[in-house]
């Protein structure tokens, strides 16, 4: 628990050094999202009806975007094999990595989504039920991102590859997300879509790591 | 371990499996395209006219069995990458790797059968269905793993970063499949239903399954020949290979 916590506090440090990683990701979510009304037009009621889906796709892009930096450092300068040298299980030292991910990459995504929301005119309760699917779904992009990071990790054109093993497999999360919100504007209840959003959540929490520490051993080898 | 027993773990190394191979793959062969020969037949010939879709109908016998052999060698892929994981051995990652494209074609092919059928039935080349949906997801992620396998120049560590891919895919198979299908009944889009079909005459279902037996030995043989050209590309420094007859020439 003590490496745990103390690999959390270091990604956070490295992090806060270097502020601009963080607010380029955070930028290019705000900026996609702004390119959606400027490309279909600024009509309320249609907004209002794509803003789950474009948030939730544009969270989809930023999240991915910040992938790269997961493990890339640390493989570089070696970092990454002391720590699977090290008497703590690996999976571990990951889930701590991939904890630190979210609250850098995906806590400011759903921080920002309600004052984003407010462009397309969501009402005060949509914007409620887009914090809770947000903030129950990016952690997900977050665990499976890094079995794809890991997967990637120093291979030939990782980047473009990443998103293409990654992004197919971010859809349920996706569907659920933004069906959450939609679910709860067409007067359904969100509920249904917030539990499945909470599976996927517990279902990555328990595998992901797992694989992305299998998937890191095959590149340390 | 009783004598009687085949050793399966002696098939195992490439350099007894090649000659297996290299046996079976003709015989194979040779069954695929009998067993198309008979379900082409039937299909245009024997089956009769549907009365509601016409001629056009007939994709089905191609698209049908497309559609079961792309998932089902995804299956199957998922399958050779947990023995590679599992026991370590060379021959499952080369099995997985020779299958993928053969599924990838097979999931393509029915993506393609599919908007030639739905153009005249539906009036639309794609529809967000769920079962089209999740056929195209699929393909994607036979995408993903031939890209990640072809990035990675070191065969053994390609092997085993696919096998994750693939066990990831195939956990995450269903996941989609569902919710791809609740998000489409929340939509209630396309109001079309592909699982209330007419009952089937009797000779199309028989055509349907015997171009389903041609495309599984299609399949299977060519993921063997593949296997030999992968396990002769791989092992071609050593001595096994270079003492083959076909070598010699």
């Amino acid at each position: 628990m003590n490496a745990f916590i103390a690999i959390v506090r270091r990604d956070l440090l490295l992090a806060a050094r270097r502020k601009s990683e963080v607010f380029t990701a955070l930028f290019f979510f705000m900026i996609v999202v702004s390119l959606f009304p400027l490309g279909i037009g600024p009509e309320t009621a249609m907004l209002r009806r794509i803003a789950p889906g474009v948030l939730w796709v544009a969270a989809l892009l930023a999240a991915m975007l910040s992938l790269n930096r997961l493990f890339a450092a640390d493989h570089q300068d070696g970092t990454l094999e002391q720590m699977s040298l090290s008497p703590t299980p690996l999976a571990v030292l990951v889930s701590g990595k991939v904890l630190a991910h979210w609250l850098t990459a995906g806590l400011p995504l759903v921080l920002l989504a309600p004052v984003i929301g407010l462009q397309f005119d969501l009402s005060a309760r949509a914007l409620g039920v887009l914090m809770i699917s947000l903030l129950l779904g990016t952690p997900v992009l977050s665990l499976v991102g890094a079995i794809g990071a890991a997967l990637t990790l120093g291979v030939r054109g990782g980047g473009v590859l990443l998103s293409l093993l990654v992004l197919p497999l971010y859809i349920p999360a996706l569907i659920f997300g933004a069906g959450a919100v939609e679910a709860d504007v067409a007067g359904l209840g969100a509920g249904g879509h917030l539990s499945l959003l909470g599976a996927l959540l517990a279902l990555g929490v328990f595998f992901a790591p797992w694989a992305a520490t299998a998937a890191l051993r095959i590149a340390l080898e | 371990m009783s004598q009687r027993l085949i050793n399966w773990f002696k098939f195992a190394s490439p350099a007894s499996f090649y000659p297996l191979a290299g046996k079976m793959w003709p015989w194979f062969a040779a069954l695929g395209t009998a067993l198309a020969a008979a379900g082409l037949w039937i299909s245009f010939f024997v089956a009769p006219t549907d009365f509601q879709q016409g001629e056009g109908y007939r994709i089905i016998f191609i698209h049908v069995p497309a559609s079961w052999m792309s998932m089902f060698i995804y299956c199957v892929m998922a399958f050779w990458a947990a023995i590679g994981i599992t026991f370590n051995t060379r021959l499952s990652g080369m099995m997985s790797s020779a299958l993928a494209p053969t599924g990838a074609l097979f999931a393509f092919l029915s993506l393609w059968t599919g908007a030639l059928w739905g153009k005249p039935m539906w009036g639309a080349w794609w529809v967000w269905d769920a079962r089209l949906t999740s056929e195209l997801i699929l393909f994607f992620l036979y995408i993903g793993y031939i890209a990640l396998t072809a990035a990675i120049d070191d065969p053994r560590r390609a092997d085993k970063a696919g096998a994750i891919v693939a066990l990831v895919g195939v956990v995450n198979v269903p996941i989609i499949y569902f919710s791809v299908k609740w998000w489409n009944t929340l939509h209630q889009g396309a109001s079309v239903s592909m699982t209330k079909a007419p009952t089937m005459a009797t000779t199309m279902l028989w055509g349907m399954l015997i171009m389903a037996l041609a495309f599984w030995m299609y399949s299977i043989a060519i993921a063997l020949y593949r296997v030999r050209a992968i396990i002769l590309e791989r092992e071609r420094h050593a001595t096994w290979v270079a003492e083959l007859p076909e070598m010699q020439r």
